[in-house]
């Protein structure tokens, strides 16, 4: 019992110690992790989100340049605001999720922009389509995780997400605000 | 005899506009909820919206009006007649003003805030709850069946008054003159 607590503080110890020693942050919690979105249809802001996520990423504040990441959006579990919306999104003229389950971001380079703000750039796929894109986001420490939170533009005319009625940005606007939350525990930390 | 005291222009003039404002708007509203899935659709709830919040605000309107303004007096009319019409007055002004709630309040709950013109965007009072939202849209709903009936007994009753009984009841809120 002793053990444990003693150990347990060495560890919390370690943690606090965190800035000083570069740590990587590898270990992505899922289940914290939350891809959301904001878009507009007749003017009328409208949130969603994507209930499953997976992610992978390797991140250390100290050598930004050298982290990595992916994300992985299963697109069929959108929460796009109602039902109706969920049913037609899926369709040929969306994301045609048959087709195209999934939505991917791969990493091609992270920097910093000061103040625990950096900028990751990568390649998006979406629908067979990829694309550069590059999102601000902000690094913070909760506790002995890293919370990445994040957000970019994404024009849904690029991946032709709404094709033919819906090509028409006077219904459905074509940017597409997207927010992404994720939380990591440091790498050596995977246990836990 | 025949000195016809009628309503204001401006009180004649409101209930002309709103009565043909919300039989439209009835008729778009039926129209609409069975449409499939399409950018018209959209379009067309949005547009079945603004003219809910226009209907609104001409009734706060109408009523600021109808309180400073004294209404003419009644036709001669047997008694029940008189507190009939009173009765669906009453009502009808109570349904002019919790349609548009009710429609407010079923967008706020599904979701679907509502953007005046695409412009002004009104509050949301309650937040998205999906079982509040179809428990609002029943009342939604069930409000309006109960508003057509009574703008039929309320627009056969003016018509009788016309035809049949040949006096002043339905002149006195005809436009012109």
């Amino acid at each position: 019992m002793i053990k444990q607590t003693l150990s347990a503080a060495a560890l919390a110890a370690a943690f606090i110690a965190l800035p000083a020693q570069a740590v990587e942050y590898g270990t992505v919690q899922v289940e914290k992790t939350q891809v959301a979105f904001t878009y507009k249809q007749m003017n009328v802001p409208i949130d969603g989100k994507f209930k499953k996520t997976a992610a992978s990423i390797a991140f250390d504040p100290a050598k930004p340049q050298a982290a990595k990441a992916t994300l992985e959006i299963d697109l069929a579990s959108i929460d796009a605001g109602s039902q109706e919306a969920n049913d037609e999104v899926a369709g040929k003229l969306w994301f045609n999720t048959k087709a195209f389950p999934k939505a991917t971001f791969v990493s091609s380079g992270v920097k910093a922009l000061g103040n625990n703000r950096f900028e990751v750039a990568g390649k998006l796929t979406i629908k067979g389509k990829t694309q550069d894109a590059t999102a601000p986001f902000t690094f913070k420490q909760d506790g002995a995780n890293g919370v990445f939170d994040g957000t970019f533009t994404l024009k849904r005319a690029d991946f032709a997400i709404g094709e033919g009625m819906w090509a028409d940005f006077g219904t459905v606007a074509n940017e597409i605000q997207i927010k992404f939350h994720v939380v990591a525990a440091p790498a050596a930390a995977a246990k836990k | 005899m025949r000195q016809t005291s009628r309503y204001t222009p401006t009180a004649r003039a409101l209930h002309w506009l709103m009565a043909l404002g919300m039989i439209g708007t009835f008729a778009v509203g039926i129209y609409m909820h069975d449409l499939p899935l399409s950018p018209q659709k959209l379009q067309i709830y949005s547009w079945h919206k603004w003219a809910g919040v226009t209907l609104f605000l001409l009734l706060l309107a109408r009523l600021a009006w109808r309180i400073t303004h004294q209404p003419p007096a009644p036709v001669a009319m047997p008694a029940w007649q008189k507190a009939a019409a009173e009765g669906v007055h009453h009502l009808l002004y109570l349904l002019m003003l919790a349609i548009p709630l009710s429609g407010w309040l079923m967008s706020s709950a599904k979701g679907f805030q509502t953007v005046y013109f695409g412009v002004l965007p009104i509050p949301d009072l309650i937040g998205k709850n999906p079982e509040l939202g179809e428990l609002l849209k029943t009342a939604h709903m069930g409000l309006n069946f109960f508003m057509i009936a009574l703008v039929a007994a309320h627009a056969a009753a003016a018509v009788k008054h016309h035809f049949i009984d040949k006096d002043d009841t339905l002149r006195r809120m005809l436009p012109g003159r």
